[in-house]
């Protein structure tokens, strides 16, 4: 009862702080998706974080360590520790001056004037809100699954927050949130989540140290000495190519609207200098312990039947009820962080990109927009969570389709590096590349659903030195070329189609380049401002 | 500049490569800190070192011409809020 009572209490004040954010508010599109770009430097990075992180980063991973081991840490969390800095570094930066320089708030709004053409950024639009609202499903089914978990103290009785309530509480808090304070409000509630999952590991490792009988390298020692765990302590199981392919799958973070989005709302651009440093240490922070407590969990609990519940399985048994509770309100908090911020940027791409792109600013105005912004958010929650709710148990097909959305957003890549820092490139190249992307994406699907594990699709040779080009790996996922992940061909085929679309095509009028590709005109307009 | 832009580049390439440690990959020992299995710690430590890297980018490769800039448009931007 305790750690529900706790983590209640902290929805509400989730909840308050939204109402705050409300009051604050102005009435025009700018301040309600961008926080009138105003995010200072240390709010910049805990909400940017709050963003990427989902509750995968606690329970995923752990479930993860479980299963295959510390592999995982080197597999998902410190090739994004490089990575990701280094696209938000790199492209981040430059779309926050675009942002600021031509007023874009999406970058579907960037791509079409960068191209010159409507149409590739509709079908960008299409292929990102297709990739986004699976995630947002998974969200809230993520959110009710880990209330109910939480709220299961006694196994013989029912949750005390079923999954329906836990995913209607998830998706109430989400949409108040949104709702009344639009960007500000979620930036001033990841400061609060931030903070919060930040501080979750360290405290579950100190924590379950001080309880359990054994000392932590006794127990990697017990691992790492039985044949049947061994495994766990190394990364013998883990195949080289699948460790190489998701060094690219970081690529997507930046392609996220979600991420992009937030990289428009920074007052100045020296807000990113803090956040590139400080993201491999974040990620650090949350990742490691949660990957050794999943390792911990193989040696310490008996048999778990779903390993992400691990970590919520190890605090109910090692930390006392309130504390339990604090941190359970930090694996929610990783929810809703990124959530909201799914939720949001869905709106204001909507918003943005096709209501006010097609006639509704001239119809409705500014302040129109910002009512149809709150509509749509109203009504994209309620759809994903009566989703949630009818399709419980086909929740591993959601889960697919995150998969291959990382992957997706990553062959996305290609464009925006070329759209920032390829002046030849073209629209044509871009449409290319994104249909690249949607062509793989559905194929992928359809050969996943209909395939069975094992599979081979194409394959050159025979016998021992045949080279499997295409297949179905022993957990059914497509692989490629003898075990790389699918976003080797896509990153690599996305940008082949943007560099020969472009170049067989015209390239965009010398106006648009110099627009572009000139310096900024940031003298007059500074010495305006002083004088 | 060229060459401070190389070298650059040059230590992240180095840095990216130095994510695959295959000579870890069936190590169980040393457990540093006395809990840590070395393939994990080589991670945790590749992190650390990851940060070290952003710092120094942001040092010497920040794209300072960006701290400048201001709204350029003439027109009314499409944000301008309602009087």
């Amino acid at each position: 009862m305790l750690p529900v009572i706790v983590i209640l209490l902290y929805l509400l004040v989730i909840a308050v702080i939204g109402s705050i954010a409300f009051r604050r508010g102005k009435t025009n599109t700018e301040d309600f998706f961008l926080a009138n770009r105003s995010v200072g430097e240390m709010v910049f990075f805990l909400s940017l974080f709050a963003t990427n992180m989902t509750a995968f980063a606690i329970l995923g991973s752990s479930g993860q360590a479980y299963r295959q081991g510390i592999g995982i840490y080197g597999l998902m969390a410190s090739s994004s520790g490089l990575v990701i800095p280094l696209t938000i570094f790199l492209i981040g930066t430059r779309l926050w001056a675009i942002g600021k320089r031509f007023g874009h708030q999406t970058q579907v709004a960037f791509f079409r004037d960068r191209w010159e053409c409507n149409a590739i950024g509709t079908i960008i639009f299409a292929l990102s809100a297709a990739m986004l609202v699976p995630y947002m499903i998974i969200s809230i089914m993520g959110g009710g699954t880990v209330l109910a978990q939480i709220s299961h103290s006694d196994l013989s009785k029912a949750p005390l927050i079923p999954y329906h309530v836990g995913c209607a509480i998830v998706a109430v808090v989400v949409t108040m949130g949104v709702f009344l304070g639009g960007m500000r409000g979620t930036v001033w509630v990841n400061i609060l989540q931030t903070t919060l999952f930040l501080c979750f590991g360290a405290v579950a490792v100190i924590t379950i140290s001080h309880s359990l009988p054994l000392s932590f390298g006794e127990y990697i020692s017990k691992l790492a000495g039985e044949a049947k765990t061994s495994a766990l302590v190394t990364r013998e199981k883990m195949p080289p190519q699948a460790f190489w392919s998701y060094t690219l799958i970081p690529l997507s973070s930046i392609m996220f609207p979600h991420m992009a989005i937030m990289c428009f709302s920074a007052r100045k651009v020296t807000a990113f200098r803090r956040t590139v440093v400080l993201y491999p240490l974040a990620i650090l922070l949350i990742w490691l312990p949660c990957v050794f407590l999943g390792v911990l969990g193989a040696a310490t609990l008996d048999k778990v039947a779903d390993p992400d519940g691990v970590l919520l399985l190890m605090l109910q048994k090692y930390a006392p009820a309130w504390l339990a509770g604090i941190l359970g309100a930090g694996i929610i908090s990783a929810v809703i962080g990124s959530d909201a911020h799914q939720v949001l940027a869905l709106s204001t791409m909507f918003t943005k990109d096709i209501y006010q792109h097609y006639g509704g600013r001239e119809k409705y105005g500014e302040r129109g927009a910002v009512h149809f912004a709150r509509a749509f958010i109203v009504i994209v929650t309620i759809a994903a969570y009566v989703v949630a709710l009818k399709l419980k148990d086909k929740q591993g097909i959601f889960e697919i389709a995150v998969r291959y959305a990382f992957s997706g957003f990553a062959a996305m890549a290609p464009i925006m590096v070329a759209a920032l820092f390829w002046k030849r490139s073209t629209k044509w190249g871009a449409l290319a590349a994104t249909l690249f992307t949607a062509a793989c994406l559905i194929y992928f699907a359809i050969l996943q659903n209909s395939g069975h594990p094992g599979d081979i699709i194409w394959k050159i040779g025979q016998g021992k030195d045949a080279i499997k080009v295409l297949f179905l790996n022993p957990r059914g996922d497509v692989s490629f070329w003898n075990g790389y992940m699918t976003v080797v061909p896509m990153v690599f085929g996305s940008a082949l189609c943007m560099l020969l679309g472009s170049l067989v095509t015209q390239p965009p009028s010398q106006r648009t380049i110099d627009k572009y590709f000139s310096q900024p005109k940031s003298e007059p307009v500074a010495a305006a401002v002083t004088s | 500049m060229k060459l401070k832009a190389f070298l650059l580049t040059l230590l992240v390439l180095v840095f990216y490569i130095l994510h695959q440690d295959f000579w870890n990959w069936k190590q169980t020992h040393p457990l540093v800190l006395g809990f840590l299995p070395i393939g994990l710690a080589y991670h945790a430590g590749y992190s650390i070192a990851a940060a070290f890297l952003m710092a120094l980018l942001v040092k010497f490769a920040w794209p300072k011409h960006l701290e400048d800039v201001q709204p350029e448009s003439d027109k009314p931007r499409d944000d301008e809020p309602e009087h």
